[in-house]
């Protein structure tokens, strides 16, 4: 057991002494975290505008007063014909242009109609969807405004609920998806390098031939990230609770629990690529390659999985992260109970068996 | 500091922080000389040896390579010296063939020059056969040789050798050797690092290092008769452990 | 002179012999293109929503109908309980529930006002926006429509039609807002991750010394060891640009070549930093986690995934200096809105800067001699 501890003690002691990778592994959590809370959204504010205005009366200036107080556009330009209405979008720095048909007031007044024509820059098309849908709102809002002095027409008003994320705050949808990323990249990713660099230097051979056991070799190799990737988690979390207040709405102790499994998925995960490995270059490759990228891309991190192509939706379902991220925004957001998330949990023990299983055999083969 | 050494040392410091790795050594290397710098592990041999090559930078002190300063002339002293590491250096990716052309182009050669060349070492050496083999698939002595060879492609007045014969059984260590003579032979200094006490035996004079100090400087058999031993294994240890 | 070509041909020959990289270089345009283009968007289709209706009348039936005969939405149950529909939320099988309350026809019949709720999850922020503006424009869509139809129009209206367009991208095709992101993603990969490690590779097994020890030049060693993924890179801009004009039909609408001459410029950018972090590694492990790191954050900061227009002002004025959401919003320019050369000049210089001050941060750290 002291052979062991003594083991354990000198791969913790490699790992600290390797400051510039331990800032990253440290720092890039957080930066994330505070990047997502702080800086990254689909949300718009100021978004900046063009106003062609044919008819340059009292009405068309309060529609424009009104969408330009709205918080979410910012005049960059007024332009005088259509001509201008090209260039103005090729400068790169309007999204849209909001036309107003010559005599507009006075055909509201006169006819009950006018129209205004919305030019979105859809090169972005989300961000061209929202830009017309809130511009769209504000002008239907002054359209029931103007009307409320006359025989009101029958109104449906719709009351939104918006639940589980009361001020649709980005931050939410990101911190499960940026928890397992992390996990990932500490077990898996520096636990298949690290054993793989063993290999390389030929170092565990002479690992193999002391009396530790290869079970207490893997083990204790595994321990130190395993430590890594808890203190880096509960980083996470504590950030995302007190700086941008994303709830732990069910039990942290399910949670710890799920969180526990699926590090130990991420873990066997490394293990596995070690066995395929022969070298640190190929270890990092096939961690970046097979495992991050497709995680980042697939895996509902950023993009939601639903919408994506069926066949990118069924290899969405062999990547583990995808089920722990469904069980993580279940239990923060949701409080859900096992109840719910007994099948996504199954699906994790069974992968986690599945890696060992065959990192298992690997490694026999490897010793004959 | 003598005028016809083609090495010249007074007092040559190098401190990494309060550690202090060369501790004021001072000797001179005559042309032609086949000058062994002999110490144990970590005794200061290397990190002396990188301030001459114009590799590090030293502390304090004063030397001169080839007539070159080694704190403002570095490039002009890397012109004229060739240069063989611990680790071989070659391209273990590149073959025989391709690490020739390689080096000669960096030194300078012609076209032309590097053809006759190739063709010159690989016949030399006797690796027909693997020209266009890739370094990593030679054995261990070839490519010493073969690392040895092209540290002089360029014909540089001094060549510096770090430990160059590790892991290699005796004969092919006298075979490395031999090729040293050669080229001492043809007026080549040879200025060669080794931890090996036999192979002190070799060149013309030897000097210990010890502790970052140069502890004895003289010809072999000048040690020996110093000392009252008969190898130079035991001139070491009678140097590294004074008491005894 | 001679001296560069001898380097590149090493560096070639050893790149070329390196049996992972050509696969890598051949297929990661082919698989960035692919999934990443196809999987990233935030388009939302085919949401799945529950309805509680509890009035059971005309205008509540129709008004479900209009939801389900939308594009957008489609029906999962209908129940009489909000929190058996809530519990479609936690099971993923809904993302919306329409409430309608008891009294919903009578009431808009006799006092012009009623209620319908809209209880959506919002665990996605930014989807919930959009499934609330879809929402609430077929209610009133629906609500025009009965208003006209029915005996309680008022003789006086005013309605303000709307019309809109999209421009540049009428189909708001997610692929064309990605691919040019997603190239200038493969060119920034190839100019920093591959040319880093290649040169920490050398420090790591050792040749670095003897190459040190010789009379090569600072400068033609980095020019031999940065100008192979330079022209790499451009090789997999141009391979990858062909891919997403003819197999995902992205436009091109500007000219090619001023994209070539962009990226150009823009890859000393790039490529200096590689150098730089070469400069401060020694192993190819730390460089590539530097690497990563530093690209991670300028992507996600680049306005590749998410819009730069977004970020608070103080993210904005960072991402004024970020290299990558210059180039991206560059590309996004020509390609689909056809810029010209005057438009990107600002973007151009601004490279050539960059490209100055890193190139010679990184060259100046680049020691021969320690």
């Amino acid at each position: 057991m002291k052979r062991f501890a003594n083991f354990v003690w000198k791969e913790l002691l490699h790992i600290l002494r390797d400051y510039r990778t331990l800032l990253i592994l440290f720092g890039m959590p957080v930066a994330q975290v505070l990047l997502f809370g702080f800086a990254i959204t689909n949300e718009i504010r100021d978004a900046k505008i063009a106003i062609l205005d044919f008819a340059k009366d009292n009405t068309t200036r309060e529609i424009s007063n009104k969408i330009l107080s709205s918080g979410y556009f910012m005049l960059y330009e007024n332009l005088q014909s259509p001509n201008d209405i090209e260039p103005a979008f090729r400068k790169g720095k309007i999204k849209e242009v909001i036309i107003f048909e010559p005599g507009f007031g006075a055909n509201l007044e006169r006819f009950g109609k006018a129209n205004v024509q919305l030019v979105a820059d859809a090169s972005d098309p989300n961000f061209a969807n929202m830009v017309i849908g809130y511009t769209t709102s504000i002008i239907a809002d002054y359209q029931s405004e103007l009307s409320k002095g006359k025989t009101l027409p029958a109104s449906i008003n719709p009351e939104i609920k918006m639940l589980y994320n009361p001020n649709l705050k980005s931050v939410f949808m990101f911190v499960p998806g940026l928890m397992s990323v992390i996990l990932l990249l500490v077990s898996a990713m520096m636990t298949s390098i690290s054993i793989t660099k063993e290999k390389e230097l030929g170092t565990m051979e002479v690992l193999l031939v002391s009396p530790l056991n290869p079970f207490q070799i893997i083990v204790g190799k595994v321990i130190p990230y395993l430590l890594l990737s808890l203190v880096n988690t509960a980083t996470v979390l504590v950030m995302s609770k007190f700086v941008f207040r994303v709830p732990i709405v069910g039990s942290l102790p399910l949670l710890i629990a799920e969180s526990t499994l699926f590090l130990i998925t991420a873990l066997s995960l490394g293990i596995l690529i070690s066995t395929i490995s022969n070298n640190q270059q190929t270890a990092m490759m096939i961690s970046l390659g097979a495992l991050m990228l497709p995680t980042i891309i697939l895996s509902g991190y950023i993009f939601p999985v639903e919408n994506m192509p069926l066949i990118l939706q069924w290899i969405s379902n062999i990547i583990p992260a995808r089920w722990y991220i469904r069980i993580v925004k279940g239990i923060m957001l949701k409080g859900v109970s096992f109840n719910y998330i007994w099948m996504e949990t199954l699906i994790l023990f069974g992968m986690t068996v599945f890696f060992i299983a065959v990192s298992i055999k690997k490694f026999k083969i490897r010793l004959e | 500091m003598g005028e016809n050494q083609i090495i010249s040392v007074s007092d040559l410091t190098k401190k990494f922080g309060s550690f202090t790795a060369v501790d004021k050594i001072s000797f001179d290397v005559r042309p032609g000389e086949i000058f062994g710098f002999l110490g144990a592990n970590g005794a200061g041999k290397t990190t002396a040896m990188r301030m001459l090559c114009g590799l590090s930078l030293p502390t304090s002190g004063k030397a001169t390579v080839a007539g070159f300063d080694v704190y403002r002339q570095t490039e002009s002293i890397k012109k004229n010296i060739g240069y063989m590491s611990q680790k071989f250096s070659l391209y273990e990716d590149l073959t025989v063939k391709e690490n020739i052309d390689f080096y000669g182009g960096v030194y300078g050669l012609s076209r032309e020059r590097r053809k006759e060349k190739t063709e010159f070492l690989i016949d030399l050496l006797k690796i027909e056969e693997a020209r266009n083999k890739l370094i990593k698939s030679l054995p261990l002595g070839w490519k010493q040789k073969l690392a040895f060879s092209i540290a002089i492609i360029h014909e540089p007045k001094i060549v510096f050798l770090d430990e160059p014969t590790g892991g290699v059984d005796p004969i092919t260590r006298r075979q490395f050797w031999d090729m040293i003579y050669e080229a001492a032979d043809r007026n080549v200094t040879v200025f060669v690092t080794t931890h090996y006490m036999d192979e002190a035996e070799y060149c013309s004079r030897v000097s210990m290092m010890v502790d970052g100090r140069i502890a004895a400087l003289d010809k072999p058999e000048k040690l020996k008769e110093q000392f009252g031993v008969g190898t130079m294994h035991e001139v070491f240890v009678k140097l590294a452990r004074p008491a005894a | 002179m001679r001296t560069i070509l001898v380097i590149l041909k090493k560096e070639f020959l050893q790149i070329f012999r390196n049996r992972a990289m050509i696969p890598l270089i051949v297929f990661m345009p082919l698989f960035q293109l692919l999934i990443l283009s196809n999987a990233a968007t935030y388009e939302i289709k085919n949401i799945k929503f529950n309805v509680v209706d509890l009035d059971q009348s005309y205008f509540s039936r129709e008004l479900v109908s209009k939801f389900t005969a939308s594009n957008y939405f489609i029906l999962n149950e209908t129940s009489f309980s909000v929190e058996k529909a809530l519990e479609s939320f936690k099971t993923y099988d809904a993302r919306l529930i329409v409430y309608i309350p008891k009294n919903f026809e009578r009431d808009f019949r006799t006092s012009g006002k009623s209620e319908v709720q809209f209880l959506i999850n919002a665990e996605d922020a930014s989807a919930a926006g959009i499934i609330n503006n879809y929402a609430v424009n077929i209610t009133r869509q629906y609500n025009s429509e009965i208003v006209t139809k029915s005996s309680v129009i008022p003789e006086k209206t005013s309605l303000i039609n709307i019309y809109y367009s999209n421009w540049y991208n009428p189909e708001l095709d997610y692929r064309t807002y990605m691919v040019p992101g997603i190239l200038v993603a493969l060119v920034t990969l190839i100019g920093s991750f591959l040319s880093g490690m290649n040169i920490v590779k050398e420090k790591e097994i050792g040749t670095i010394e003897q190459l040190n020890v010789t009379p090569i030049k600072k400068y033609q060693f980095i020019i031999g060891k940065l100008l192979p993924f330079w022209i790499i890179g451009i090789v997999e801009l141009i391979i990858g640009l062909n891919l997403g004009l003819f197999i995902f039909g992205v436009p091109l609408l500007g000219s090619p070549f001023l994209i070539l001459l962009l990226a150009s410029v823009y890859m000393f950018v790039v490529l200096g930093i590689g150098l730089l972090i070469s400069t401060v590694t020694h192993t190819q492990q730390q460089a590539m986690f530097i690497a990563w790191f530093f690209m991670v954050l300028f992507m996600l900061m680049g306005g590749i995934f998410t819009p730069v227009e977004s970020m608070p002002d103080w993210a904005q004025t960072i991402a004024y200096f970020n290299p990558i959401a210059q180039f991206n919003g560059a590309m996004r320019m020509i390609m689909l809105k056809g810029s010209q050369l005057k438009d990107v000049i600002p973007v151009l210089s601004f490279f050539a800067v960059y490209a100055v001050v890193i190139m010679s941060l990184a060259v100046w750290r680049y020691r021969k001699t320690e």
